[in-house]
């Protein structure tokens, strides 16, 4: 096999992907580190989804190339090295709990034993019930089940709560993570930032087909964390201005009408300055939140 | 319960299962499913039988044909059908399973799609060799049928492989027609095809014109195959129709589903 020693979980070079003329994913470059976990977090529409398809061989990329743990991506599916959790569907209704893990497990080479994979899911108690008559919970956790199969070295999970309450989403997320001590690296799809800052080491932001910013939970925070100031300062000039843009933190100043407008990091030093050497008054400091900084890196205004 | 804590993977260290995921398993459970399901047992077991009983009683039925009696020819003619409508059946479930889903999740495991189509078949024959067999079972206790029991067998057999035409509609009805209404069709389609290919009636009693007509639809050239063995009577141009058949829905199902794998 020509693999380097330590490849990659994951590498995406250059990777665009179209359908007729919707560019879904515009150019995507990453590489995920083994035992990561990693979470990919966008608006809907923000080409996680076909990402993730094109990570599985589902999909083959207009230009650019996959490759996972050295390989191609079909060829990694066909070793058992690399399962999903997709969002939605793909189970047979009629089955039961076991023979649909049973079914999946006949298909691999070398696979967990039935029983213990029912268990580490936490679903051996219903492990004779139709899958029909399982809740949407349930069901999550039986694909979780089929992915460890075949103990992948490469986990993905396609928004793997969605349409949870948060009862199964806590239990989903605990049977994740009983399972994180095993070296998986593991990569998910979300759109809710909470659950990405809770389990991923990095966070992957993706908006319109492209990655925009790439860090740890911290990291990512700290790129929106800032303060927006708004005062009244009417006939405020350019010196003026730029001496504001100039103070430590401050990320834009801008005017709308007779408000100033400043987002800073800083905002301490920005209302000092404000009060002190300018004539600005009514000044109003609001906090960012997460949801916003997260809105301010995916939005459109971004 | 323990799993190894590894802390790195060794993907040299795995192996790709042997005949693209083909096993016991998963055809054990395909037919524990199709013996579960009510509608198919209707279709297969019990339908087909019932029709033997309503048809093979008539008048006649002890008249001579080829080497056995009409009755024979009766009993040939509805383990066609059963098994045409089992197979067929079973290969609209493969379009229906594409649309639940479960061929996607099956993509994300070594199982090769040409493999899972194989398996399908294999289960469609044994439904349909289950049918041949409903349909046998009943005829022998009405004790009516006589054929020499070589007879009996090459029937079975013979039909049981014509019936693969069917699978092939089923499969091509199924994308064409989506979800759970590919039966719907199936159901009355395969039954005016086999008023027409001389499978519920015999050609000769039908106007010259019908007959015409009949000789270029799907369910005769297989009937007149089926039933060879009892008749010893088999025309060209049978054969051609049920070669030239077979391969077109074998064709138009590999159309639908090439054009649908694109998007998988």
């Amino acid at each position: 096999m020509t693999t380097r020693p330590n490849p990659p979980a994951v590498r995406l070079s250059g990777v665009t992907k179209a359908f007729g003329a919707v560019e879904a994913v515009r150019g995507i470059d990453l590489e995920l580190n083994p035992g990561e976990i990693v979470a990919f977090l966008g608006p809907n529409g923000a080409g996680k989804t076909t990402t993730i398809d094109l990570v599985l061989g589902l999909s083959r990329p207009t230009t650019g190339t996959v490759e996972v743990l050295g390989m191609e991506p079909r060829r990694a599916i066909a070793r058992g090295l690399v399962a999903a959790v997709m969002q939605t569907g793909g189970l047979l209704k009629d089955l039961t709990v076991r023979e649909t893990v049973a079914y999946t497990a006949s298909l691999f080479a070398d696979t967990r034993p039935v029983d213990e994979v029912l268990e580490r899911a936490g679903i051996a108690g219903i492990a004779d019930r139709r899958v029909g008559k399982c809740s949407g919970g349930e069901q999550q956790r039986l694909r979780f089940a089929m992915a460890l199969l075949s103990d992948p070295a490469l986990l993905l999970l396609d928004e793997p709560t969605t349409g949870m309450d948060v009862e199964g989403r806590r239990a989903f997320w605990s049977a994740i993570r009983a399972d994180l001590a095993t070296g998986r690296t593991v990569l998910f799809a979300t759109h809710y930032l909470e659950e990405a800052d809770q389990y991923a080491d990095r966070i992957v932001l993706v908006r319109k087909g492209k990655v925009v910013a790439d860090g740890t939970g911290p990291e990512i925070r700290a790129l929106a964390s800032g303060r927006t100031l708004r005062a009244h300062l009417p006939g405020a000039d350019r010196p003026t201005l730029e001496r504001i843009g100039a103070l430590g933190g401050v990320d834009s100043v801008e005017t709308r009408g007779d408000t100033l407008i400043v987002q800073a990091k800083d905002s301490d030093a920005v209302a000092r300055h404000l009060l002190t050497e300018t004539d600005a008054r009514d000044l109003e400091i609001t906090a960012q939140g997460l949801e916003e900084a997260f809105l301010s890196l995916t939005g459109d205004a971004s | 319960m323990s799993m190894t804590t590894t802390t790195t993977y060794d993907p040299s260290a795995r192996r790709v299962p042997p005949m693209g995921g083909f096993n016991g398993t998963v055809l054990a459970i395909e037919l524990r499913r199709m013996l579960r399901n009510r509608r198919t047992i209707v279709f297969t077991l019990l339908f087909p039988g019932a029709m033997l009983l309503a048809f093979g009683g008539q008048s006649g039925w002890e008249e001579r044909v080829g080497s056995g009696n009409v009755a024979a020819y009766i009993l040939a003619s509805m383990a066609l059908y059963g098994a045409a409508l089992t197979a067929a059946a079973g290969g609209s479930m493969v379009a229906l399973e594409r649309s639940l889903g479960w061929s996607r999740q099956l993509r994300l495991t070594p199982l090769h799609p040409v493999v899972y189509i194989l398996m399908k078949a294999l289960v469609a024959l044994v439904m349909g060799a289950l049918a041949i067999a409903a349909v046998n079972v009943v005829g022998a206790l009405q004790g009516k049928a006589q054929m020499p029991t070589h007879v009996w067998i090459e029937c079975a057999v013979v039909t049981l492989f014509c019936t693969l035409t069917f699978a092939a509609l089923g499969v091509f009805v199924g994308y064409v027609v989506p979800g759970e209404n590919a039966m719907q069709i199936l159901g009355p389609g395969l039954a005016l095809l086999s008023f027409l290919g001389g499978v519920f009636v015999p050609l000769d009693q039908y106007a010259d014109t019908v007959r015409q007509v009949a000789h270029w639809t799907p369910m005769y050239g297989v009937a007149e195959i089926a039933r060879s063995p009892l008749t010893h009577e088999l025309p060209w141009y049978a054969v051609v129709n049920a070669v030239a058949w077979f391969a077109l829905f074998v064709a138009g199902a590999a159309w639908r589903m090439s054009k649908d794998t694109a998007r998988v």
